[in-house]
């Protein structure tokens, strides 16, 4: 999937603010970004649901807006919850996608059914299901489609931990499995979890786009500081290059910098004679950089 | 999710071919969910009660059966095959538009509300091939309300009063078989304006995105063009009223055939249906599938 120059206006709040994208095949790709981003809009116009305002973008080469239906073969999934007939069965529900997929969809309705755990309650009408349930359902229907490309809209949104979890392993085993997956999350933790590049979107810019290995040392690394004398091994870190040092609300002192750097305050900490009692790496930074990133352009 | 299971067969096999799915498949999906729904069960309720409500209310009333507003009331009892003919002429102006329009303004609007019109777009069918289900969908549910009036009409008529020859409108009398047929006819072509209502209903539907308003509006577009006929000065418009089309079928019950108003309602209700279609079709190819 391939946009450039995407813009989504709407009278008054500009959704989508020139976003390019770059999804190649096997990435299982992360796009952040806080509520009202501006995700779920830009994955609307890569569905073809809704028209750009400027821009364009490609499915495996085909522009949704021009070429319609055919633009998406290989593609499914769903933007925000999925949606679904409550007046049909869950396996009704099925069907008719099936149906309106065309090739040999139908004959895979019990496998995805199997997929996500919801062969028992198949025959009833999805009216009565709950939310989790219609979730699971909507991942069925969309891998009705044997996609190659699945785009995912915070998928995980209401489900209880085991749901979530379930939902991360169904992610990972669909990658290893060759989809392509486009994730939307507000929720860092997933995105680290399991993809491998990521855009971060806030008020429709992109604020970051490339690989996750790329913010992580973008981000630098925290490390949480006890030694037998704080206040001098505050004023060792400070006189070093390449190292910030605070102290946390607890009284502790966090320094943040990459290795290298950490690694000559050791040593200066040793030389000085101030003994390092503990030095401990926190994963958090990515979380900091994250917030950085989303509140610094707001 | 069973991800700790074994496997199934790998999802992402190789790409599998293009093929698009016939509107036909989609026409006939479109109709098992309109079975599915109990709201449909509402206009076809109607088509059955008002024939039932109408023929015991003369049965209770059969001491002095000439109490009709029409001349043509005065016939009810002589041959059962004249009540198809009144119900015709008293559910063509309101109850007949008001079934289309129950399902016409529905049809679009509904899976606006809830959301399911991008889960079908998202699969492989054009919006082209959704609309024109749509619209067959809601012209085939006023046929089957039409159908199913004649149907309750005429055997409740000929069971009352049996089946007899009957008069036509210009006071000659045929014999029941080809009275029957007559009938037939008529409400055949009474389909075709109300065709035209469904269509003004589908539009209504897309462009408001909202059922009620929808239903609401399309009967209170064939309300208002049966006012526009009495305003002083625009007596004139009457022809080419989709509302007078509602009578057009009345040609048939004449002696000769008078062909004149019925083809004239073709046209007529063309003008009404063709833009409204075209209407329906560019708006929803072009909309915002954003709810939901
Ligand atoms: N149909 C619409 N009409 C008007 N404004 C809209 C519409 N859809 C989205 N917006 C606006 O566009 C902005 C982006 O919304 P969007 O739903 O894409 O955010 P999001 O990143 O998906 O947020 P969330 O995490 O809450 O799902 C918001 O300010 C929203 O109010
Ligand atoms: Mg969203």
């Amino acid at each position: 999937m391939l946009a450039r120059g995407l813009v989504k206006r709407y009278k008054e709040v500009l959704a989508v603010d020139h976003v390019d994208l770059e999804v190649r095949a096997g990435d299982v790709y992360g796009f952040l970004g806080p509520n009202g981003a501006g995700k779920t809009t830009t994955l609307r116009m890569a569905l073809g649901l809704i028209t750009p305002s400027e821009g364009t973008v490609e499915l495996f080469g085909a522009d949704p807006m021009r070429a319609g239906a055919a633009a998406l073969h290989g593609v499914a999934g769903f933007v925000e919850a999925p949606r679904f007939y409550p007046y049909l069965s869950g396996r009704k529900n099925l069907e008719l996608l099936a149906a309106l997929d065309g090739d040999d969809a139908r004959d895979r309705i019990d496998e995805v059914l199997d997929t996500v755990e919801l062969a028992p309650r198949a025959k009833h009408r999805v009216g009565g299901y709950s939310h989790g349930m219609r979730q699971r359902l909507g991942i069925a229907a969309a891998l009705l489609r044997r996609p190659r490309l699945l785009i995912l809209d915070e998928p995980a949104t209401g489900l209880d931990p085991a749901g979530m979890r379930d939902m991360r392993l169904l992610i990972r085993r669909l990658a290893q499995d060759g989809i392509t997956v486009l994730l939307s999350s507000h929720q860092l933790p997933e995105v680290q979890e399991l993809c491998d590049r990521v855009a971060i979107v806030n008020r429709g810019r992109i604020v970051y786009e490339g690989g996750l290995s790329d913010l992580r040392a973008q981000a630098g690394r925290g490390y949480g500081l006890r030694t037998d004398d704080d206040t001098r091994a505050r004023q060792i870190a400070s006189g070093l290059s390449d190292l910030e040092v605070g102290v946390d609300p607890h009284g502790a002192l966090r320094v943040h910098g990459p290795e290298a750097a950490i690694g000559r305050l050791s040593v200066a900490l040793g030389q000085a004679g101030v003994a390092i009692l503990s030095l401990t790496p926190e994963l958090a930074t990515l979380e900091d950089l994250f917030f950085r990133l989303t509140e610094e352009s707001a | 999710m069973s991800v700790a299971h074994a496997s199934p067969a790998p999802i992402a096999a190789e790409r599998p071919r293009a093929r698009r799915p016939s509107t036909f498949t989609v026409l006939r999906w479109e109709l098992r969910k309109l079975r599915s729904q109990k709201r449909t069960y509402l206009g076809l309720g109607i088509a059955v009660l008002l024939p039932l409500i109408f023929v015991l209310a003369q049965n209770l009333r059969s001491g002095h059966p000439h109490g009709g507003d029409i001349i043509y009331a005065t016939y009810i009892t002589r041959s059962g095959l004249a009540t198809p003919v009144l119900i015709l002429f008293w559910a063509s102006a309101f109850f007949l538009p008001l079934i289309a329009s129950l399902v016409a303004g529905d049809v679009v609007a509904n899976e606006d509300a809830n959301g399911t019109l991008k889960t079908i777009l998202t699969r492989s069918v054009d919006r082209g091939q959704v609309i024109a289900a749509k619209v067959a969908t809601a012209i085939l549910y006023a046929t089957a309300g039409a159908l199913t009036m004649a149907l309750v009409a005429t055997v409740a008529g000929v069971a009352s009063w049996g089946f007899h020859s009957v008069i036509t409108f210009s006071g000659t009398i045929v014999s029941a078989p080809k009275g029957l047929l007559l009938i037939a006819a008529a409400y055949a072509f009474y389909l075709i304006p109300l065709a035209a209502v469904a269509s003004i209903g589908v539009l209504l539907s897309t462009l408001t995105r909202n059922s009620a308003a929808a239903v609401v509006g399309t009967l209170a577009f064939t309300l208002l063009l049966a006012l526009v006929k009495l305003i002083p000065g625009l007596e004139g418009a009457g022809p080419y009223l989709l509302t007078t089309q509602y009578q057009a079928w009345q040609g048939l019950l004449a002696t000769p055939t008078d062909w004149a108003p019925i083809l004239h309602s073709l046209w007529v209700s063309a003008l009404y249906a063709g833009p409204a279609l075209i209407a329906a079709y560019l708006i929803f190819l072009r909309r915002d599938v954003a709810g939901g």
